[in-house]
């Protein structure tokens, strides 16, 4: 087949298209295969110096090392032969830096060769991990047909190519870029895993938190999931619900101690200030709500009464947060709908977790995660089991 | 409820800070518990914030309304059978528009406090107006465009009035001769939009000038009254000083008063004086808001300018917080004379970029504008 050089808007960042057209030729690996695991620790040796200063480089840098790669691979030990699908097309989230390469990573680990299309915006982040992957292609030019690289805003013609040769296609982004990426034809065989809008909620105990010696390390950990990403991730808590007996105590302690490193750390723009206000007021037109503790503009609480799933249809960002007194774990729970996502929690054992899940049996949530680990990559995300996915069988009697 | 003849007998630059104070104050918060009573969704909006107007105890404590809100829901203090008129900001096919609801007095009202201000600056006789727009920008008159509102609301000033436009846009140029000649003796108004004026009349001039045509634009004798705002020629990088000089080379004009307002309160707005500072009159305030808690900022520190105005009593867009940036110059020293605060406007506050796994899509509509 041949893969046309060039099309209006599109930038070949690493690979070209003659790499594509060896894409379709070469061998599919197996899951965890040495030339993965060995390819990911040399990036990962490379970026641990060039990541320096950038935490999530540096996470993903901690997560492709040789050893946390087979800490995983034990999880996917069968009997059975695997091998990768075949070519990944992945289309990667336009504001957020690193999640391209846990994208790219997860392919190359199932056995496959990827197409990657990196975030529109421009990241430094992005900058370092494509040079370094492109170091390590020097020295491990087998490689080279297992990794593409390529920046353009959603052309249609270019999705329709991709799509036209992948095997597989990941869609992050959300419910638009899935519904535009659509329009692009997948070939019979082929599958797609997508990661639409989803919402997440935070659990706090109050009496632990009352009790709670090192508030500035739980505030930095609420920080990893909310500020460091806008609160804009899908991962980041829009409610935050309190079960315990002193629950005014902890709330005034929790939320002074976010707002003062806020107000020290996040940087407001003038424009998010206007916009969250008539965000407040756009809720506030519709539902019951009371907006409390509001000295300043860096964060919104509103205080709901009852616990609704319309309420997560109010998206907003940059710390506006619905705040929510439960009666019991069980009852958060059991409100969630299919959309939502992760449950960050802290001051509760995973036992009592446990308990309340299987009390609730909840239509949604796809993960319960201690708080400050909202953003961690995880093989299984949303739910799909990205290395099955992204591999086949064959069978053999 | 406090009573609108006190404002007309006022000379609309004659109140000191503290006198101005006290006044707007009991009219805004009289404004606030009239919307509360009759508009539903705004008393759920102060309800939800916990905002008495009984508690306020200067009109800086009233909460504002972002501007946006007007385009996204219907806020009304009118039963349906007294709206006389729904004004609506300007804005391209399919994007939102604020609506503002008006009745006959409301509407009235706006018409005379846009004549005290203005006359202040053209004086009170009627001048031969040449309007810098085309004719039909007033037709349909169900639904009133910025634009067009503001035309028909400035024509009151104007006798003769002419447009200096085709309905195409291209410059008419027959007509504008035979009314300069006609008025040759007399001072005329002119009266357009800012990127209008620029677009379809300067820059047409200034083509056939470039081309050894004569023109015979003389405009030594006129006063330009103009507004709508600086967007778009900012993004071609023609600032308010180019802008001005430009004029003055090209048809001598040099005379121009720039004018800040918008719909969402219309009638009250903000003239540019000779100094080049925007003045608020007694109907109507601006207060610059630091961006990181809405507090009041200092005199020359840059921030989010909130109007309040006494006028809204159908509609309750009577204190706003708009997108634009600015800062407030002095308060009753202006060298023009002119009492009040007077300030300057930066322009839009810039878009944020937030981070985030949904790609955002809304954004890039908005900065389609």
């Amino acid at each position: 087949m041949k893969i046309p050089t060039q099309i209006q808007g599109l930038e070949y960042v690493v690979g070209d298209a003659s790499t594509i057209e060896r894409m379709l030729e070469v061998p599919r690996l197996k899951p965890f295969s040495d030339e993965a695991v060995n390819f990911l620790d040399s990036l990962s040796k490379i970026l641990f110096n060039a990541g320096r200063g950038y935490s999530d480089v540096i996470t993903f840098a901690f997560w492709c090392r040789r050893a946390a790669v087979m800490r995983e691979a034990r999880n996917y030990i069968d009997a059975c032969v695997r091998l990768g699908r075949g070519i990944v097309f992945h289309s990667t989230p336009s504001n957020v830096a690193v999640n391209f390469a846990f994208s790219f990573a997860t392919g190359l680990l199932a056995g496959n060769p990827n197409i990657v299309r990196l975030p529109a915006k421009d990241f430094e982040q992005v900058r370092i991990i494509t040079s370094a992957v492109q170091a390590v292609l020097q020295s491990q030019s087998e490689m080279q047909a297992y990794v593409v690289f390529v920046k353009y805003g959603l052309i249609k013609e270019c999705s329709d190519l991709f799509s036209s040769i992948c095997a597989a296609r990941i869609v992050w982004g959300g419910d638009m870029t899935i519904k535009m990426m659509r329009e692009s034809p997948l070939p019979p065989r082929s599958t797609e895993i997508t990661f639409a809008d989803r919402y997440s909620l935070l659990i706090m105990n109050a009496d632990a938190v009352v009790a709670e010696k090192n508030m500035a390390r739980c505030v930095r950990d609420f920080w990893n999931d909310t500020f460091f990403t806008d609160q804009n991730a899908c991962t980041s808590p829009r409610l935050v619900a309190w079960v315990g007996e002193c629950k005014e105590e902890a709330k005034e302690s929790f939320w002074s101690a976010v707002k003062e490193l806020v107000r020290k750390d996040y940087k407001l723009q003038p424009v998010q200030a206007v916009q969250k206000l008539a965000a407040m007021y756009r809720v506030a037109l519709k539902e019951n709500v009371q907006l409390v503790g509001a000295e300043d503009n860096y964060v919104y609480r509103l205080k709901v009464d009852k616990l609704d799933v319309g309420l997560m249809d109010y998206k907003f960002n940059s710390g506006f947060f619905f705040e929510y007194d439960a009666t019991s774990l069980a009852e958060i729970f059991a409100f969630t709908d299919v959309k939502c996502q992760t449950v960050t929690y802290w001051g509760f054992t995973k036992d009592e977790i446990h308990m309340a899940v299987e009390m609730s049996r909840p239509h949604g949530i796809d993960r319960i995660v201690p708080i400050g680990t909202s953003m961690n990559f995880s093989l299984v995300w949303d739910g799909y089991d990205l290395i099955r996915s992204l591999s086949r069988i064959i069978t053999i009697e | 409820m406090f009573d609108y003849d006190t404002f007309w007998t006022k000379p609309p630059f004659s109140l000191n800070s503290v006198d101005k104070h006290e006044l707007l104050t009991s009219a805004l918060v009289d404004l606030s518990k009239l919307h509360i009573a009759h508009c539903e969704p705004y008393s759920r909006m102060m309800k939800a914030i916990g905002f008495e107007p009984e508690k306020a105890n200067g009109y800086e404590q009233i909460p504002f309304l972002p501007v946006s809100l007007f385009k996204e829901f219907k806020l009304c203090s009118i039963p349906e059978e007294s709206v006389f008129k729904i004004l609506t900001s300007s804005g391209t096919t399919g994007q939102a528009v604020s609506k503002i609801y008006l009745d006959r007095e409301s509407a009235a009202r706006q018409q005379k406090t846009l004549v005290k201000i203005v006359s202040e600056f053209t004086g009170a006789a009627r001048l031969p107006m040449l309007i810098i727009d085309g004719p039909n920008v007033i037709k349909d008159r169900a639904m009133f465009s910025a634009r067009g509102a503001g035309i028909l609301g400035f024509s009151i000033f104007g006798s003769d009035r002419t447009y200096a436009l085709n309905e195409d846009m291209s410059l008419n140029l027959p007509a504008v001769q035979a009314f300069l000649e006609k008025h040759s003796e007399q001072r005329i108004l002119l009266f357009g939009f800012t990127f209008m004026i620029w677009q379809h009349f300067y820059q047409e001039l200034r083509k056939m000038q470039e081309t050894g045509q004569r023109t015979g634009v003389d405009l030594s004798n006129a006063v330009l009254i103009h507004g709508g705002g600086w967007k778009k020629l900012a993004s071609e990088q023609v600032s308010p000083e180019e802008f001005k000089s430009c004029l003055e080379e090209c048809c001598g004009l040099h005379e121009i008063h720039d004018y800040y307002g918008m719909v969402e309160q219309t009638g009250c707005i903000y003239m540019q004086c000779e100094c080049g500072h925007f003045h608020a009159s007694i109907f109507s305030d601006v207060i610059i808001r630091r961006p990181q808690d809405f507090s009041i900022a200092s005199i020359g520190e840059k921030g989010i300018i909130q109007v309040v105005s006494v006028l809204p009593d159908s509609y309750p867009g009577h204190s706003l917080l708009t997108e634009d940036e600015g800062v407030l110059l002095g308060e009753d020293n202006c060298p023009c004379g002119r009492l009040g605060k007077y300030f300057k406007v930066i322009g839009r506050l810039q878009n944020a970029e937030i981070r985030g796994c949904s790609d955002t899509y809304a954004e890039g509509l908005k900065s389609g504008k």
